[in-house]
């Protein structure tokens, strides 16, 4: 219920939001939802350096890790990601930098 | 050094290696670790797969898996014999214990904010997406 509420319209009533939007250049570009941490939801306590998949899905084709300001990923599991990518990368299971 | 530890050691062997050699190999890897007071909790042989770049010109490797219960002197042991082993291409050895140790407090925590919820009574069902979102909050 609660993921829904922060999915919808919401955004548009909130007085700082649109505040925000002033502030912002005028064009195409307009407020993106808020993107919620995916392994916040999944409750995931340790990101493994083994699960290439996963941490591909955070490793754009150029090979570095995929900002959080992209993802939406919250700090603390952008800290574990950021190492279990690192530690695939010591071994090969993902690239340090593609061409 | 008498607490015990928890360390994941994976190393790549050169694909040009037998499947039975890769084994004796980690036979002989694991005796090191067992001569040295350690103990091997789990082994794995991943297989071969492709390297995400070339290590010594090889784009391919057998990766081999190993959970170490031990000091850290055997570590040590094994280490410097891989470094001078020229069929293994490539090794890492991470301590497990205090990330798994951080997962339990991380988990600890979520439980205990989950029982306070449940116990003020006014969350009905949607305590996952509260605690998500609460989550964020303290990390930021």
């Amino acid at each position: 219920m609660s993921a829904n509420y922060e999915d919808r319209d919401l955004g548009f009533d909130r007085g700082f939001e649109r505040e925000y939007d002033r502030t912002m250049p005028r064009g195409p570009r307009r407020m993106q939802r808020r993107k919620i941490c995916r392994f916040c939801i999944e409750k995931v306590d340790y990101i493994d350096y083994k699960d290439v998949k996963l941490l591909q899905s955070y490793v754009p084709e150029r090979g570095k890790i995929l900002p959080r300001r992209i993802s939406g990923v919250c700090a603390a599991h952008q800290r574990m990601l950021a190492e279990a990518i690192k530690r695939a990368r010591n071994i090969a299971l993902l690239p340090y930098a593609a061409d | 050094m008498a607490e015990k530890r928890n360390y994941e050691m994976v190393f790549i062997v050169d694909p040009g290696v037998a499947d039975d050699e890769v084994m004796r190999l980690s036979e002989s890897i694991q005796k090191i670790i067992t001569g040295q007071g350690g103990s091997i909790t789990k082994t794995e042989m991943m297989g071969k797969r492709q390297l995400a770049y070339e290590i010594n010109h090889k784009k391919d490797g057998t990766y081999v898996l190993l959970e170490v219960e031990g000091s850290g002197a055997e570590i040590a042991e094994v280490e410097r014999r891989m470094r001078v082993n020229d069929q293994i291409l490539r090794y890492m050895t991470i301590r497990v214990d205090e990330g798994l140790r951080r997962a339990q407090k991380l988990k600890d925590r979520r439980a205990r904010k989950a029982a306070r919820k449940a116990g003020a009574g006014k969350a009905k069902g949607a305590a996952g997406g509260l605690n998500a979102s609460s989550d964020e909050e303290n990390a930021a």
